[in-house]
């Protein structure tokens, strides 16, 4: 119970932080308006003439791999830089309790901002009659999908106390974690590897995982990988701050 | 309520802090002193429970620190080194977050965050966003925070850092009082501090204690303690000194200064002197027509000459050579 209230503690005060400046809301605005653009100018939503999000899910991968990092490179980063983190783990708390509520704090902040895209949806119910279920596990699917890359962030920035330097770090690791899995990719490989090993780096892939979402198909595999993607990514966070202590 | 056994700590091949074993009672407030880069920062990060040691165990209270860091913790209020703060938060909102994290809420949160402000003079600026704030106020706000749960056991690195003198008087007196019922280790470049505040005071130089004992104690490891010094109108500084040589407990007499007509003129004695022997003999020895004696006192000794001397034993030894 005192662990939930600790973590509760530290996501309220992490939020906080996120709207005591502007960055968040330019964030939001930020992420509005290019999900905004590729979905209608880009991927022609309107002139498909079907009546689902596949056009706006479709883009989700490519916008939070920069913008996803932008949210969680200062999540230890600037905690070790300025100090706190002395303050926070010197307090009756364990570092894992620490590590989930920084990491739901800035969850729930993308959450918040995915929320927003809500317009889309009513465009489509008004404009046809799209499958609502397909349309919520997309929801679902982009969710854990920013999941994944905030935990991903996170451990990289744990590593330096230089935002820069983790919010390309992040880039990097989320690149690799679609392009494994990214159809123009796999297809070049399969000419020269053999199929099963094409098969099984993808299978690491965020685009493989994300891809069932799209579709409404809501798979347990899936599911499983992004939690677990999380569940790693926050245990490696863990790690590396121990490291640091340690000297 | 704080033992500490000794405490090492690697930093790959360097060693910062090297066998350091101490206890700090309740009702005693440590002064830890030291030149810079000695280890004090690292043996109150150890003790605090931020960074684990390489060897050695910490006990704070009844709960060791490394099989019981939430409950050691919860014990210990802490202010780090150079004051770190969530820049981003109003200090009242800061507070707030430090008073719920112990544990504090509703009313009793309130209080608590009530209680800090009016011990570190907050008011003033309660509402206002940490990154506007000016040095001195940084450190009371994470000074206050330290205290939120009026914990017993208080560690405060260097805490009158980048204080005003009025503030500096007030966080002695502060933690003078605090001392009373708490058991409070603080670090500090600032000697008049360790006298003015402390029970106790230790001197750390590259990670290994050199001294330990009260302000009055290390003083008298001073040179200059027990030595008397005299200020005498219409004298000559031969005469003086020949005569204060020829005092049976002095070790040397010496001339500190000349102004005409005044000679200023000190005695160190020979080992520990009764009290006031030594100040009667000089007395004694310049009991002429003619001469005036306008001022004679028994020094206490120097802190900061005991500092310098055993911290740093290098050029001492160099200066001895000769
Ligand atoms: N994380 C670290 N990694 C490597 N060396 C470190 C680390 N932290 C401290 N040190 C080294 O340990 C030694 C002791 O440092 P410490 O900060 O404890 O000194 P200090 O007594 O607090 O000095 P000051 O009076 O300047 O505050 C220094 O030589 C420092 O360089
Ligand atoms: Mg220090």
């Amino acid at each position: 119970m005192k662990a939930l209230l600790h973590i509760k503690t530290i996501a309220k005060r992490e939020l906080t932080g996120y709207f005591a400046s502007p960055v968040a809301y330019v964030f939001i605005v930020i992420f509005l308006l290019l999900t905004g653009f590729f979905t209608f100018m880009v991927s022609q939503l309107f002139g498909r003439g079907e009546a689902s999000l596949s056009a706006f899910f479709l883009w989700h991968p490519w916008l939070y791999l920069f913008l996803v990092p932008a949210v969680g490179m200062r999540l230890w980063s600037e905690e070790r830089r300025s100090g706190t983190i002395e303050l926070l783990l010197t307090m009756p708390i364990t570092a894992w309790q620490a590590i989930v509520g920084k990491f739901l704090a800035s969850w729930l902040f993308l959450a918040l901002a995915l929320a927003l895209t809500f317009p889309v949806v009513l465009t489509v119910n008004y404009l046809g009659h799209p499958d609502n279920g397909v349309i919520l596990c997309g929801y679902v699917g982009s969710l854990l999908l920013a999941g994944g890359y905030l935990a991903v962030a996170c451990m990289t920035s744990a590593l330096t106390r230089n935002q820069v330097i983790s919010f390309i770090l992040s880039v990097v690791i989320g690149l690799l974690l679609i392009l494994a899995g990214w159809p123009p990719v796999t297809q070049m490989f399969e000419q020269w590897a053999s199929p099963w090993l094409v098969e099984g780096i993808a299978s690491f892939s965020v685009m493989t995982h994300f891809d069932g979402f799209q579709r409404g198909v809501l798979d347990t595999r899936d599911l499983v990988f992004f939690l677990t993607m999380i569940g790693f990514c926050l245990f490696t966070t863990g790690v590396i701050i121990r490291g640091h202590r340690a000297g | 309520m704080i033992k500490v056994q000794n405490l090492t700590k690697q930093f790959g091949p360097k060693t910062a802090v090297s066998r350091v074993s101490f206890t700090v009672e309740r009702g005693e407030v440590l002064g830890f002193l030291g030149p810079n880069g000695a280890g004090k920062s690292t043996t109150m990060r150890m003790l605090t429970g931020f960074i684990p040691p390489s060897e050695g165990s910490i006990q704070v209270g009844p709960f060791d620190m490394l099989e019981q860091p939430i409950e050691a913790k919860r014990l210990i209020g802490y202010l780090p080194e150079n004051a770190p703060l969530y820049a981003d938060m109003t200090v009242y909102g800061f507070l707030a977050f430090a008073a719920e994290m112990r544990g504090f809420s509703g009313d009793a949160k309130k209080q608590a965050v009530q209680r800090a402000v009016e011990m570190c003079f907050l008011e003033s600026v309660l509402h206002q966003s940490i990154d506007t704030l000016s040095k001195g106020y940084r450190h009371r706000t994470c000074f206050a925070q330290s205290v939120i749960h009026d914990p017993d056991v208080l560690v405060l690195d260097e805490p009158t850092d980048g204080l005003d003198p009025n503030q500096k008087h007030e966080i002695r007196e502060l933690i003078r009082r605090m001392g009373q019922k708490k058991a409070i280790i603080f670090s500090t470049h600032i000697l008049e501090e360790v006298e003015a505040a402390c029970t106790r005071a230790i001197i750390i130089d590259r990670g290994q204690i050199v001294a330990n004992g009260s302000p009055q104690e290390l003083k008298q490891k001073s040179e200059m303690a027990g030595a008397v010094t005299v200020h005498v109108v219409n004298a000559s500084a031969a005469e003086i000194k020949q005569r204060l040589g020829a005092i049976a407990g002095a070790r040397k007499a010496v001339i500190v200064r000349e102004e005409p007509p005044r000679i200023i003129a000190r005695v160190l004695p020979q080992g520990a002197a009764a009290d006031g022997v030594l100040a009667r003999q000089v007395f004694e020895a310049l009991a002429q027509p003619g001469w005036k004696i306008e001022e004679l006192h028994t020094e206490e000794g120097r802190l900061d000459e005991v500092f310098r001397r055993i911290t740093l034993p290098d050029t001492t030894q160099e200066t001895q050579k000769p």
